[in-house]
């Protein structure tokens, strides 16, 4: 009987001591929900969501804290990609929020006095100027998010959409009538 | 000639229609007053523009250089100016327009001059560039820039197939090409032996093309084998020529050099021959025009050519056309805009009419017969994809190997629905690239995020750091002074600095006073008495200005 407790016990230790070995050894600093959801996330760090980024949205998310529908960049598309990640029923985007063509913002020369209030305001430093001298947008790093807009005090930005090129070109989804059988 | 050929699975008979335009010699196009150059005439990036509006060039002057790896150059088809380079309507299913330049030509049709290459000397990587700037890019269909296709580093290519097979319907411009210039193909595939040291050369020619054959296997010495396969659409598929011939599968997602085999086509042979042994750029192609024209055939045609033009040399469209498609009536599209320039990927143009090329039948549901799966050449299932493609689940798609459809139109052909199937798989394959596309901005912007948060953090803490040493420094200053006078008064440095501070000062104050107003000679006494009185009001001004403060005056 005695013996029986002593190996019952022994067994129980060592494999409470293996357990507490490989949750220090294999320890997982970040939540990995929060990077998958943050994959899914369409990085434009517009902030629409009430978010200072798509990271802390995601980690908002994660905790349970936020909806998944506050993203107008992701769509519908991407709200159902995070129901289906988390295991919740699919819904239509937040009120207010419409998704947008993509567009990247564009610069007036004529008009651009070099504040450089933008190239601070850009989450992704897709804009490249010094003070006094004219500012630029990098087009392909441009995110779309508009978070230039508002700072610039000569109003000299804009949001041109993205004109489909023979590169970008997507075949259509093929429509036809289909007859209908007896 | 004992080869035992392989047959893959699948594939379709459809009626050839050859006939219709295999009779006659290939026909030179005559110069046109204007020619229209895509500078996007093969996969991967489009060719930077060397020229702008009212530059003139010379026949074979390269107009666009390329851009990028998977790229080659174009060059200008006569001598000429360039008129603009401009958006236009090019051949593409999308009926967008795309960068060209047009050029007008001179009439005098003078060339640069060409610099047959020592190929047999030349490096090889050198010789790969100039064929990147020779423009040479694949012409059976998918217009891939050769000079990456020969590249003979690491590859183990043991075998170069050269594709004669033919399969699609109507198309003949590569058996007229054989027929005619079987000696110059060869020369071409000598060189292209040479820079890939494959030991054996297999001519797959589909066994339609007697003459074909005959005409290679006349020409050809021990060089190479002339081997005529059965006909079966796609033999001309890369994967499915190299299992007929060799017996090696391509495995899934792969090329057919992942089994020791490359591939190009007769026409490319040809374009390389003119390139590497007489120095000339791709300029022209053999284009096959048939269908319901006047006077169908075979036509060599300067690259940039319009579309409208190489129809009216045809003979123009006989009454009762509906529109035109652009290569075979398997795998084309339909032109949008017959203003559109003849391309390096265009290598037939059927005029259609209504006996050969009903309208669309009204589809039916599925009724999972699998009959295209069994006439998927590539052994896929292709009802399974149109499913998930259909309900837009491309993941599922994919699952189902939709990435190794060759697009064939195999599937569509046997349908007794006559679903479009290749067109649910064209559309779901675009679908997943631009996923992929979104997938690598997002990468990117998240990466620019992470790095502006970290730079924004580093700055800041440099800025305290910094801020942290002056204190400290200031405070052993004072600390310094507050021990000794003396020791701060000796640093000569700042001696030196302080002393060339008064110095400027002084300067600046004698300058000051040295300057007397202008302009105050001669006046009339008005004006004399006007002066008085400001500067008796700025003197009044700078006694009162300590009582009053700064108010405004």
């Amino acid at each position: 009987m005695l013996s029986a407790i002593l190996v019952m016990a022994g067994i129980g230790l060592v494999l409470g001591a293996v357990l507490g070995w490989a949750s220090i050894k294999y320890r997982v600093e970040d939540d990995p929900l929060v990077e998958k959801i943050d994959a899914i996330l369409p990085q434009t760090q517009c902030g629409q969501c009430g978010f200072p980024g798509c990271k802390p949205y995601a980690e908002a998310i994660a905790r349970g804290e936020a909806d998944i529908n506050k993203c107008p960049p992701g769509g519908e598309d991407g709200v159902k990609r995070l129901a289906e990640l988390l295991g919740v029923d699919p819904k239509p985007l937040g009120e207010g929020l419409e998704p947008k063509p993509k567009s990247v913002a564009v610069i007036d020369d004529n008009t651009c006095i070099g504040c450089t209030l933008c190239i601070q305001a850009c989450p992704v430093d897709a804009i490249v100027g010094a003070a006094k001298q004219l500012h630029v947008i990098v087009a392909d790093q441009c995110t779309g998010c508009e978070l230039c807009l508002p700072p610039c005090p000569v109003d000299c930005i804009h949001m041109e959409v993205v004109k489909e090129g023979v590169a970008t070109w997507k075949w259509r989804y093929p429509v036809h009538a289909i007859r209908r059988v007896a | 000639m004992s080869r035992k050929l392989l047959t893959f699975n699948g594939g379709v008979h459809p009626e050839g229609h050859k006939d219709v335009s295999n009779a006659t010699p290939i026909r030179l196009m005559p110069l046109l007053p204007r020619y229209l150059v895509a500078l996007r005439q093969h996969i991967g990036g489009p060719a930077r523009a060397l020229v702008q509006a009212g530059d003139t060039v010379l026949r074979g002057q390269m107009i666009g250089a390329a851009e990028g790896y998977v790229s080659t150059a174009v060059h200008a088809p006569t001598s000429g100016r360039v008129l603009a380079v401009a958006p236009h309507e090019v051949p593409h299913p999308s009926g967008l327009a795309d960068l060209c330049v047009v050029i007008e030509s001179d009439g005098l049709d003078q060339a640069i001059e060409f610099q047959p290459l020592d190929w047999q000397a030349l490096n090889p990587s050198a010789l790969r560039n100039r064929i990147r700037d020779l423009g040479l890019a694949g012409l059976g269909g998918a217009v891939f820039p050769s000079f990456i296709k020969l590249n003979p580093e690491g590859a183990g290519i043991d075998t170069l197939i050269l594709n004669g097979a033919e399969c699609e319907p109507w198309i003949t411009c590569d058996d007229r090409l054989m027929r005619e210039r079987a000696a110059e193909i060869l020369q071409g595939v000598a060189v292209m032996r040479h820079m890939l040291g494959a030991r054996e050369v297999l001519i797959g020619i589909e066994d339609n093309k007697p003459e074909a054959i005959a005409a290679l296997r006349a020409a050809v010495a021990n060089e190479a084998e002339v081997v005529a396969v059965p006909t079966l659409y796609p033999t001309g598929g890369g994967k499915q020529l190299t299992y007929i011939l060799t017996g090696r599968e391509t495995p899934t997602g792969g090329r057919s050099t992942d089994v020791g085999v490359q591939v190009f086509n007769v026409g490319t042979a040809y374009a390389l021959y003119r390139a590497v042994v007489l120095g000339e750029p791709m300029l022209s192609r053999v284009v096959t025009v048939t269908g319901h024209v006047a006077t169908p055939g075979n036509y060599e045609v300067r690259l940039g050519t319009p579309v409208t033009d190489l129809l009216a040399a045809a003979g123009g469209a006989l009454p009762g056309a509906t529109g035109e498609l652009v290569g075979g009536p398997m795998m084309g599209f339909d032109l949008e805009d017959r203003a559109s320039p003849i391309t390096k990927a265009v290598n037939c143009l059927i005029v259609k009419d209504r006996a050969h090329f009903p309208a669309s039948p009204l589809i039916l549901p599925c009724i999972r017969c699998g009959a295209c799966a069994r006439a998927c050449p590539a052994d896929l299932q292709p009802f399974e994809m149109y499913w998930f493609a259909r309900a837009k689940d491309f993941g599922k798609s994919q699952s189902y190997d939709l990435f190794d459809c060759i697009e064939c139109g195999c599937c569509t052909y046997v349908c007794p629905s006559h679903i479009p199937l290749v067109d649910f798989f064209r559309f779901a394959k675009s679908e997943i690239w631009e996923r992929e596309r979104h997938k690598q901005d997002a990468d990117q912007a998240r990466a620019r995020h992470e790095f502006k948060a970290f730079r924004l953090e580093r700055e800041k803490r440099e800025k305290a750091g910094k801020l942290a040493a002056k204190v400290a420094e200031n405070k052993a200053r004072d600390a310094a002074a507050a021990l000794g006078g003396a020791e701060t008064a000796s640093d000569p440095e700042a001696e030196h600095k302080k002393a060339i501070l008064q110095a400027a000062l002084e300067r600046a104050k004698k300058a000051k006073e040295s300057v007397t107003p202008q302009n105050t000679e001669n006046l009339p006494p008005a004006v004399e008495k006007q002066i008085a009185e400001i500067e008796a009001r700025r003197a009044g001004a700078e006694i009162t200005q300590p009582e009053t403060g700064n108010s405004p005056s």
